[in-house]
């Protein structure tokens, strides 16, 4: 019944230059070292990447097509499947660009939570990437290693909001609990651990011989290149431009928090290896001073806007104008003034931006989200060609590029 | 009579609106007695026609005619040091004036802040690609085309990018329904075995919250199991209630322990107080 010619496959349909004798490999979208489903069309030279085509898309769910018609509210907890390392990034844009439409501001407790949701959540993702990548690498202790710390880091986020992986802990407005009682321990408790843990992630890799062979000189990304291809994060960071949102643009509590933006100039994967390790360090640095933060602010944890966000629990049970808001607030959702906003937000991978326009009405008339990783992807067709087979699955790890936020 | 439903912008709706109710605008700034973008859009004014221009939550937003984007951003770029381009897209407004906004998102690391230029384009128009500028647009301007339906001239690779080569539509337009069109819920059925067969497979159930419990080869019920493809009709339906110790089976809990389900079973509640 299978009529043969009909499943013809795709890479026949692309045309290559065979002159001589290339050979094209089909790596992916199946490839465990893809990260996702990358698939990847590589014309080799021998051992040595001629023309590289990278082809996205198989992950591709329509994030923003559903945006578009759910209500403000209802779209949040879809964010979480966009990086779904670190989906705390992505509510946290989202709830930050809502938030700046309709001129509402968290209140102070509840954005220290949110700083500490994020950072715990940078840490968890540098630490899956680097227990991913060193596994691509052939380092397969590190990865054991690292997802042991990972799995302390995530008890705590299920600790706080019951999920390990797609949190949605941070709401338009604010956050929906405070930390529990004893989450302050546990986190001081894990960052002990932490510390001495990435000492000897550090003392494993960083001189070791085969993981500077692998890395350095590998995957190197010129300034000029980072810059027309939009890459941000810290792709860009390694490759010597001194460009952290958090620092350069900031927003929520980031201006009040004393860290530094680890650099490299030399533009290689080895470099982008040294900054993941030592924003692992800053973030750690920030968790502390949130700390005490914590203890002076007020108890409130959400915004009091009672046009955009509902009352709290209390309010809503004894009064009756609260219940009544609510109800037209998860029946109907709110409605921000027209008019568009663009915020952009420093996610683990890089520039998370949210580009909102608005109507006036419930449904978001455009909702396009910036992932850092698409164009961490585009770039690979020029990053590619010249390297060596074995150092494509290098720097694709090294990349750290997730296919939920490529394809949406 | 059925309520009419425009064809060409099938998003959803509120169910519900206030006659009274106005809706509000965010504020726009004037560009002219502003410190930190005066300068850009005097410098950009030189160079090509802007049609508007207001700053918005700290952006500055820019109307250019569809013609001058290339020249607008590389003016942009290599004398306002708007060294990146951060985001390119298009906004459907074919069912309100019949085209697209492309909105191109620039940032200025050295000056630290950010602009949005854009053009509007009318249906069937094509846009120039900046690909020459920003290598970015390189897959930013494919999505749009894969998206919206966008074309731009003079792109090194014009083509669909996340969805397959042979789809049929422009997923984000407004005229193209959340669920999928016809040609969608055919799809595979007419790229592995052809149109023909569309009768003898039959449509796929799109709909992920109809569930029909008399359907033993897809759907199977706790507590009243059968076999997979066993016809089932109503009253018709074999009891298997949950048993949490199976008969026979490796012991679940230790005999000092609790009272096995079994004989809990057996005994009613009455006996039980």
């Amino acid at each position: 019944m299978q009529v043969k010619n009909r499943l013809k496959p795709f890479f026949e349909n692309i045309t290559f230059e065979r002159e001589d004798n290339t050979m094209v490999v089909n790596f992916g979208p199946q490839h465990p070292s893809a990260h996702g489903q990358l698939r990847l069309m590589l014309e080799l030279q021998g051992e040595e990447v001629v023309k590289a085509h990278p082809d996205v898309g198989y992950l591709h769910r329509g994030i923003e097509k559903m945006g578009e018609n759910m209500i403000y509210n209802e779209f949040l907890p879809t964010t979480d499947r966009m990086d779904y390392i670190a989906s705390a990034s992505n509510n946290y844009g989202y709830a930050l660009a809502v938030e700046k439409l309709i001129g509402v501001e968290a209140p102070r407790r509840a954005e220290v939570i949110r700083t500490m949701i994020l950072e715990l959540n940078r840490i968890i993702s540098h630490l899956f990437w680097l227990a991913t990548h060193a596994l691509d690498v052939g380092a397969m202790s590190i990865f054991l290693y690292a997802f042991r710390e990972r799995e302390f880091a995530m008890d705590l986020m299920e600790d706080y909001c019951g999920a390990r992986l797609t949190h949605s802990a941070i709401r338009i407005g604010g956050v929906p609990l405070d930390l529990p009682a004893n989450w302050i321990a546990d986190l001081e408790n894990f960052m002990s651990i932490l510390e001495e843990q990435i000492k000897v992630y550090e003392g494993l890799l960083t001189e070791n011989r085969i993981w500077r062979m692998r890395l350095e000189e590998v995957g190197v990304i010129p300034p000029k290149l980072a810059r027309e291809w939009g890459v941000s994060g810290i792709a860009l960071r390694g490759s010597g431009i001194k460009w952290d949102l958090r620092k350069e643009m900031p927003y929520g509590l980031y201006p009040e928090l004393d860290f530094d933006i680890p650099i490299s100039d030399k533009c290689d994967s080895y470099g982008r290896y040294k900054c993941y390790m030592a924003e692992m360090y800053e973030s750690m640095k920030i968790l502390r001073q949130l700390i005490p933060m914590y203890h002076e602010s007020d108890t409130q944890l959400m915004a009091h806007a009672p046009e955009y966000i509902s009352s709290t629990k209390e309010e809503m049970m004894t009064q009756n104008y609260s219940l009544m808001q609510h109800f037209v607030l998860v029946t109907q959702g709110m409605r921000p003034p027209v008019g568009e906003v663009y915020v952009a937000t420093e996610s683990p991978k890089g520039e998370l931006g949210f580009y909102i326009v608005s109507d006036g009405s419930p449904y978001p008339y455009k909702l396009k989200c910036r992932a850092p990783s698409f164009w961490h992807t585009g770039i690979l067709q020029d990053l590619l060609p010249g390297h060596q087979l074995a150092d494509v699955v290098t720097i694709i790890g090294n990349l750290n590029i997730v296919f939920g936020e490529i394809d949406r | 009579m059925r309520a009419y439903k425009p064809k060409d912008d099938v998003q959803k709706k509120s169910y519900y609106n206030d006659r009274f109710y106005i809706k509000p605008t965010l504020a726009r700034g004037s560009v002219y007695d502003d410190s930190v973008f005066s300068a850009d859009y005097l410098s950009l004014k030189n160079q090509v026609e802007i049609l508007d221009s207001y700053i918005e939550l700290d952006h500055l937003v820019i109307y250019i005619n569809h013609q001058d984007n290339v020249k607008a951003i590389k003016h942009l770029k290599e004398i306002r040091a708007y060294d990146f381009m951060m985001e390119l897209t298009a906004v459907d407004y074919l069912a309100s004036k019949g085209g697209f906004e492309v909105i191109y998102e620039m940032l200025s690391t050295s000056k630290r802040k950010r602009l949005r230029v854009k053009t509007f384009l009318k249906e069937g128009q094509a846009i120039e690609s900046v690909y020459p500028v920003f290598k970015m647009a390189d897959w930013s301007e494919r999505e749009m085309y894969d998206m919206y339906g966008v074309v731009s001239n003079n792109h090194p690779y014009m083509k669909r990018i996340l969805m397959p080569d042979d789809w049929v539509g422009h997923p984000l337009r407004k005229s193209y329904p959340l669920q999928g069109d016809e040609a969608a819920s055919w799809y595979e059925v007419d790229k592995i075995f052809g149109k023909e067969a569309r009768d003898i497979v039959g449509p796929e159930l799109r709909d992920s919250a109809c569930v029909d419990r008399y359907d033993t080869n897809r759907f199977a019920r706790l507590g009243h199991e059968v076999n997979k493809g066993v016809p089932i009709s109503e009253g018709n339906e074999p009891d298997t209630p949950i048993r949490y110790q199976e008969e026979g089976g490796v012991q679940l809990f230790g005999k000092k322990l609790v009272t096995p389900f079994d004989e809990i079973e057996k005994t009613t509640l009455k006996e039980r107080k």
